[in-house]
């Protein structure tokens, strides 16, 4: 249905972390498609293996204790993860960037904004340090900070939140990257400046066309950015579908707790408390049998408790891993 | 009134951080730093005395004086510190000797720093056997009893000044290494050192430009304090016999060579003890005010 070229494709990605209590198996079976240019929106609550999803496309897991061990991510036909570190290197900023939820901590402290721009320019780029330097203040420029020169000789910590994850992004996006995994990268900020990063973020997709990954647990931000949205449910993609297939007609029931729970303002006001997904979030110790999301479930059956669900596609582009779908 | 002092106020902000460069800003931090500035006239002034002072006082560090009235003259016009027990010229003998301690301090402390600083980062950002096996060494050196080994070793090396650079720096780098392995283990988890693995360094370049400048703050201090600690040793080693060798100076073996006449002449153990304590307190000072000076972070 999107005849978009596929930029990434990761096929029953598996990545677990062994620890003391055990293994943790943080992704277990995701997968996930991403077009060029195309923005798309991975949601679930904290320890639904997003991030570990982003970092393993990256190559980042820390090892030990983590280790991807099974699936294919390809990003333009090819295996990420038959790739040597070397490799991995040159694509890790230049053709994939990656943006962080703590911009108070993602800069080094010891050196100015340009620095670190530039840095990230020079990795991949043979220019000159003043073109590097240029070509830097463009970016500051880029991201809607004022007065460039001025910025660029300053440290992180003359510098806020909202301006430092905007020099964040002005290091992920100097490559001119086709792929920015941005991972709960407005979590940290408070609203307003969540909003001004969101819309900053979608236009410069619209003006530099990268595909954008966003990872998140709150559903306006990709409400407002995604075009696809893929729901991760402890380590697995419960439901994938177009963002406005996903507001509109939700097919797993965990998708449509989560869009109960979001308080309207067009309700009336009543005294009736806000509808809330029943239980919590199984350990990753002890995966429930069957359907991971069955003990909270409340349409669950005999065969939720006994057998896993598939995910099959049930009108085209929607995705569902549910034996019993919600009718649209 | 009023509007002369918003105005002066006003002046007085707008020389904020960003209009210095790097180097400026520390220079314009030390300045305000005033056990720093303490530190940094002891060191000027005892810098002064070995490198300026014999320019003007020419005397032969080690001529003797023949005769027994040439030896333990008290201070006079002639011999400003007085003579030792050779019947050599005091002063002359402390600007040389100065500048061997000096020497020794310097090369020793930041070649010790410079290795632990390897050692560390090496163990803490890699981890695992590379951490064991490092530390496990380091542990090893840090339980030799430093002072026989040390005498052992000038034996084996023979005497001499790099002789005692070499055993400095083989019993010095030990603490800066746990120290900044200490410090890498808690730096590698902070979020830009992930955010530089994205960008797509390697791990030679995060380590030396994103970890190692991170640890230079606390680097900086132990270097200034190793500076002070590698002349006292070299005192020890000289006033154990081992150190730098008769007729040569420093204010070690001067220190060593004055005990014997401890009651007689006290003045002979007071001038290179006071040079010594004056050295080491000086560094200890202003490495102290360079520490809050070269971090960005802190608002002085």
């Amino acid at each position: 249905m999107d005849n978009r070229e596929v930029l990434v494709d990761i096929k029953n990605l598996r990545t677990f972390f062994y620890t003391e209590d055990g293994v943790v198996p943080a992704v277990d079976g995701i997968d996930l498609t991403i077009h060029r240019g195309e923005v798309v929106g991975l949601v679930g609550e904290s320890g639904c293996g997003k991030s570990v999803t982003a970092l393993s496309i990256m190559r980042l897991i820390p090892n030990p204790p983590g280790k991807i061990i099974g699936g294919e991510i390809f990003f333009h036909g090819q295996d990420l993860l038959k790739k040597s570190e070397e490799e991995m290197r040159m694509i890790r900023g230049d053709k994939i960037s990656m943006i962080f939820q703590e911009p108070m901590t993602s800069l080094n402290p010891v050196y100015t904004i340009g620095d670190q721009i530039s840095e990230a320019i020079t990795l991949h780029q043979r220019i000159d340090g003043a073109e590097a330097k240029k070509r830097t203040i463009e970016m500051i420029h880029l991201v809607g900070i004022p007065e460039p020169e001025r910025r660029f000789s300053q440290y992180p910590h003359e510098m806020s939140g909202g301006m430092r994850q905007r020099v964040m992004i002005a290091m992920a996006l100097s490559s001119n990257p086709e792929l920015l995994i941005s991972d709960e990268a407005t979590t940290a900020l408070d609203v307003t400046i969540q909003a001004q990063i969101l819309d900053l973020m979608r236009g410069l997709q619209k003006k530099l066309g990268m595909a954008i990954l966003i990872i998140t647990h709150n559903l306006a931000v990709v409400a407002e950015m995604a075009e696809t949205i893929s729901i991760a449910y402890a380590g697995k993609i419960v439901e994938s579908a177009s963002a406005k297939e996903t507001f509109k007609s939700p097919r797993h029931p965990y998708t449509y707790g989560l869009l109960q729970s979001i308080p309207k303002f067009t309700e009336k006001k009543t005294n009736e408390p806000l509808p809330a997904i029943e239980g919590m979030v199984p350990s990753p110790y002890h995966m429930p049998k069957g359907c991971r999301f069955n003990p909270r479930c409340p349409f669950a059956t005999e065969k939720c408790r006994e057998e896993e669900p598939e995910i099959l596609e049930l009108t085209p582009g929607h995705l569902v891993r549910c034996f019993y779908p919600i009718e649209s | 009134m009023a509007e002369k002092v918003i105005e002066a106020k006003k002046k007085g902000q707008k020389k904020s951080s960003e209009d210095y460069t790097y180097v400026g800003m520390v220079f314009h931090r030390l300045t305000r730093h005033k056990l720093a500035m303490v530190g940094a006239f002891m060191l000027i002034f005892i810098l002064l005395f070995v490198f300026v002072g014999p320019l003007v006082w020419r005397a032969n560090p080690n001529e003797q004086i023949e005769g027994l009235g040439g030896m333990f003259n008290v201070p006079s016009r002639a011999h400003p510190m007085g003579t030792d027990d050779y019947g050599r010229d005091v002063l002359a003998r402390m600007f040389f000797g100065g500048r061997i301690s000096l020497f020794i301090g310097f090369i020793s402390a930041i070649t010790s720093t410079l290795i632990g600083a390897l050692v560390g980062l090496v163990a803490g950002y890699y981890g695992g056997w590379a951490d064991d096996l490092l530390m496990r060494f380091t542990d090893a050196m840090l339980s030799i009893p430093v002072f026989p080994l040390l005498i052992a070793l000038a034996s084996v090396f023979g005497k001499g000044v790099w002789q005692i650079i070499l055993v400095i720096v083989i019993f010095g780098w030990m603490v800066d290494a746990r120290l900044v392995r200490g410090l890498v283990l808690s730096l590698k988890e902070q979020e830009y050192v992930e955010a530089a693995h994205a960008i797509g360094a390697s791990a030679n370049r995060i380590m030396w430009r994103h970890l190692f400048p991170n640890t230079l703050a606390v680097l900086i201090v132990s270097t200034t304090i190793g500076i002070g600690g590698a002349i006292i040793y070299e005192a020890s080693i000289s006033f154990l016999g081992f150190g730098v060798q008769a007729p040569f100076a420093s204010w070690g073996n001067m220190l060593q060579n004055a005990q014997q006449f401890i009651w007689n002449s006290p003045r002979l153990i007071i001038y290179p003890g006071l040079a010594i304590f004056m050295t080491v307190l000086g560094f200890n000072f202003f490495g102290d005010g360079l520490r809050d000076a070269i971090d960005p972070k802190l608002k002085l």
